[in-house]
């Protein structure tokens, strides 16, 4: 008798673990106001990232497109996979032979966005920009140039 | 919009005007394509309905949207896939048995067509009305299984074949539990007819009615038509994160197109089974003796009422799938024959003994 | 009988559950040897995803090993990070600031329910639950807001740095971290409806995979794995490092040793993380956030070796130094290795269903175990 009882609680107790497990997601059919997911390409107006996001390194430049990179290549050293590469040039500052950068080569493609070149910068030139929309179709666009055509370093800055 | 109510108005009509200008062969043949090409548009409509509400049923239960770009919220998906089902290359083993590898996914088709033409849709829109018109959907749908394990056996692969053979066990075990479930409201009614069983629902449904045996009835029912249909829980044949793809894994394009279809094809044909026999068919919700309230529900059309029955059928099989995990095929059999069969056993013992009492409604 | 019975046995065939499978959780490759629906034998084949992290790590500066640790188990990032970070001041004896020490462990309790997280999705999802990976990253997306808005990125965080963190933390992470414990305290129990109190989950948990607590010992099983088995492992009692030692916690142990028992163990570990942070964040002390440093780090000459506890079991950091820039030689000691290894011995005799419970209960991620 008593094996009887105990196959109809079975029965009972494993149709009510089932019924209260139904009833969570039966909860979340029914309140379509907490969909948590959001419509991407539609939202881009209203969408804003986090100011610390780590997206890409760009070289800042001021309206009189300045900027402050002396091409001292101390991000090049500290970054661990040889994303960036400093070509430097050298021109003539009060009558003196000195260095000064040539061109900001950022491999995009290598990049691992660990953010260690930042604080290795002496004069605080780059900065991560929140931007995460990388996909190209034509691989030669990640190689970039970041400091722009025409550019001079600011005054003051050594 | 009398015809709406009762559709025998509509199908007389048409059997007068054809007869008027044809000999009765020539009509009965027009009839037979005319029931065909409506079963076909029906099918193919369910199909693309059905994966649709899936998609988004699914979606809603995980607290996202579901298909929304595609047409206006998402609804031409279906038919986006479809195409692109039908642009895929069929292809096949070079040792797969031809003629079976091309049939199997037919047969289950004609399988679920078969099974389709005999529901009551709605007041006169029977195809097919036998006086054992249960029995008879009970053994088409047996018919779906040989469909299965040639599937299976054609494709010359050991796993679909271990796929097709699980699958196959498991429809035998549960077409037991469906028949017996379904065998205690025949106690109730008296008669397999299936147009005699929705009339005998006139002054209540049978789930109300037969209370709590036709209720115990009703869950070894729904738990049992999921097992059938290789869906929800129980659908270790064809489960994603095991080894394959179960007894259709060798299929691609429109054959494997086939197979999904006649999956939902199988699952709105017990659903509609057990909306006929437990839920009234198309019979409107009518309490006894409340003659205003039973007006009111007259109002709605019953071809309405049978589909909305069959949708709320559906959605409890979806709401199975999406919440629980799954069951491996030994728990699968004993399920069935520990503890349904038993209980369906007891059940009907019951029954019976409530009708010699007379003590249902 | 005995030969009559060998005689009668039928052939065994292999099947490959191959790198590419929704449920191995990564690229591992798994060689079972079947009899029937019983497993004989499983043979793990490894290397998929090996990167050679240890190699590089012999000509990157100290603050570039620590970035590298990142990727190798990405799900507990913060504690991977620390455990090198810690070994570096071990070694040049820096003793950080009470500040940095109670928010490495606040970051660490939180990385660890995320991990826990992922891991509760996608159990549910291996055996058949689909819903249950949609909830748990629904609830993993609070945490890591809470780490993109301090640290900059989701997944690869590297906050840590020899001597301190990379920045303060935000002034929201006080107030977020709070609301996320409030939310997810009353979300955890919907976890135990859904999935723990399950009969057709516990039918297949429970009596499956079952390893002894000697068995976990000699296979070195640590994490919540091996404490399911009975074995007290936790480093964070043994060894406190930062500030565990100040705060009171239970260490989860259980004795039934099964895929029921592990699961119990992670979902009572969530618990106890958010105790742990209920009891830090309030206090956190004022102070420095690093501790100054050369720009170029050079160990001195010696051996060390730093033990943390990751979301997964121990994870060590041992380094030897010959008072370069770089090292001479950096070994992990990854948990998920140890925890493969006794995959084969849990596993036999089970079926293959089985065998996708026993793997997502060991909480296994690839690249950790590959490097």
């Amino acid at each position: 008798m008593k094996s009887i009882i105990n196959y109809f609680k079975e029965i009972f107790s494993g149709l009510k673990s089932l019924v209260k497990g139904m009833s969570v997601t039966g909860h979340y059919i029914t309140h379509p106001k907490e969909i948590i997911t959001q419509q991407y390409p539609e939202n881009r107006d209203t969408l804003k990232m986090f100011e610390r996001f780590r997206g890409e390194v760009v070289l800042l430049h001021d309206k009189n497109n300045e900027h402050k990179c002396t091409g001292c290549s101390a991000c090049e050293v500290a970054c661990p996979n040889g994303t960036i590469e400093i070509i430097p040039k050298r021109i003539e500052v009060d009558g003196r032979k000195v260095k000064a950068i040539d061109q900001f080569v950022y491999h995009l493609q290598m990049c691992t966005m660990c953010g260690l070149c930042i604080p290795a910068c002496p004069t605080d030139a780059i900065v991560m920009a929140n931007t995460f929309e990388h996909a190209v179709f034509d691989r030669s666009k990640l190689t970039k140039i970041l400091n722009k055509p025409g550019s001079k370093i600011m005054d003051g800055i050594k | 919009m009398s015809w709406l109510y009762d559709f025998s108005i509509l199908t007389q009509s048409i059997h007068e005007s054809l007869s008027a200008n044809f000999e009765t062969g020539t009509v009965a043949l027009i009839e037979m394509i005319l029931a065909g090409v409506a079963f076909m548009i029906l099918f193919a409509l369910l199909g693309l309905v059905l994966v649709y509400a899936e998609r988004k049923v699914s979606a809603f239960f995980q607290q996202r949207l579901g298909p929304m770009r595609v047409g206006f919220w998402g609804t031409a998906q279906t038919l986006a896939d479809v195409i692109k089902l039908l642009m895929k290359e069929p292809l096949m083993n070079k040792n797969a048995d031809k003629f079976l590898f091309n049939l199997a996914p037919y047969i289950i088709m004609i399988a679920a067509f078969m099974a389709m033409a005999s529901l009551p849709f709605a007041k006169g829109l029977q195809a097919l009305d036998f006086d054992i018109g249960l029995l008879y959907i009970s053994a088409v749908s047996s018919l779906g299984v040989v469909g299965i394990l040639l599937a299976g056996w054609s494709s010359d692969n050991k796993y679909s074949l271990i796929g097709a053979l699980r699958s196959g066990a498991q429809i035998i075990s549960y077409e037991l539990s469906v028949g017996l479930s379904l065998l205690t409201i025949v106690v109730l009614t008296g008669s397999l007819q299936l147009s005699v069983i929705v009339e005998s629902q006139a002054n209540g449904w049978w789930i109300f009615k037969g209370h709590i045996p036709a209720v115990i009835a009703f869950i070894i029912f729904l738990i049992a038509s999921t097992a059938e249909t290789n869906r929800g829980p129980f659908d270790l044949a064809e489960a994603e994160s095991e080894l394959t793809a179960g007894f259709h894994t060798e299929y691609s394009g429109l054959k494997f197109a086939f197979f999904f279809l006649a999956e939902f094809a199988n699952m709105f044909i017990v659903s509609a089974l057990g909306a006929t026999v437990f839920l009234g068919g198309w019979m409107p919700f009518h309490i006894g003796g409340w003659e205003g309230f039973n007006a009111i529900m007259d109002y709605i059309p019953p071809i309405v009422w049978f589909f909305g029955k069959v949708g709320f059928m559906i959605f409890m099989m979806m709401w199975f799938r999406w919440t629980f995990p799954r069951l491996r095929i030994d728990q699968l059999l004993t399920l069935e024959w520990k503890y349904l069969l038993p209980v369906n056993l007891m059940n009907i013992l019951v029954m019976a003994f409530l009708v010699l009492m007379g003590w249902h409604f | 009988m005995e030969e009559i019975t060998q005689e009668l046995e039928s052939k065994e065939y292999f099947i490959n559950m191959g790198p590419q499978h929704p449920s191995t959780h990564g690229v591992l490759r798994l060689v079972l040897s079947l009899d029937g629906e019983i497993i004989r034998k499983v043979e793990p084949h490894l290397g998929f995803i090996h990167r050679s992290i240890e190699k590089m790590c012999e000509h990157d500066s100290y603050q570039q090993i620590v970035h590298l640790t990142d990727r190798m188990d990405y799900l507990s990032c913060h504690i991977n990070n620390e455990a090198v970070c810690l070994a570096v001041e071990q070694a040049l004896e820096i003793e950080v600031t009470d500040r940095v020490k109670v928010i490495r462990t606040i970051v660490d309790e939180l990385n660890r329910i995320s991990s826990h997280q992922l891991w509760w999705g996608v159990m549910g999802m291996d055996l058949g639950a689909i819903t249950s990976f949609l909830y748990g990253f629904r609830d993993r997306e609070l945490i890591t807001d809470i780490f993109e808005e301090t640290c900059g990125a989701r997944l690869t965080m590297n906050y840590n740095i020899p001597g301190g963190l990379f920045f303060d933390i935000h002034p929201n992470f006080q107030k977020r971290t709070k609301d996320f414990i409030t939310y997810f305290k009353k979300k955890l129990p919907e976890y135990d409806t859904l999935l723990s109190n399950n009969v057709i989950f516990t039918q297949r948990t429970k009596g499956v995979g079952y390893l002894s607590k000697e068995d976990a010992i000699s296979y070195g099983v640590t994490g919540p794995t091996g404490r399911a088995s009975g074995f007290s492992c936790d480093v964070r009692k043994h060894h406190p490092y930062m500030a565990y030692d100040r705060v009171e916690f239970k260490e989860i142990l259980d004795t039934e040793g099964d895929c029921f028992a592990r699961y119990k163990c992670r979902i009572a570990e969530m618990w106890e993380s958010m105790h742990i942070i209920e009891q830090l964040i309030d206090n956190i002390p004022q102070g420095d956030y690093k501790v100054p440093t050369k720009a170029v780090i050079k160990l001195p000459k010696g051996e060390w070796y730093q033990k943390v506890e990751t979301a997964r079991g121990e994870f060590g950091v041992y380094i030897i130094s010959e008072g370069q820039r770089s090292p001479y030689r950096l070994k992990f000691r990854s948990p998920g290795f140890s925890n493969l290894s006794a995959l084969d011995h849990m596993a036999r005799g089970c079926k293959i269903a089985d065998l996708v419970a026993i793997m997502s209960t060991l909480d296994l991620v690839i690249p950790d175990i590959d490097r």
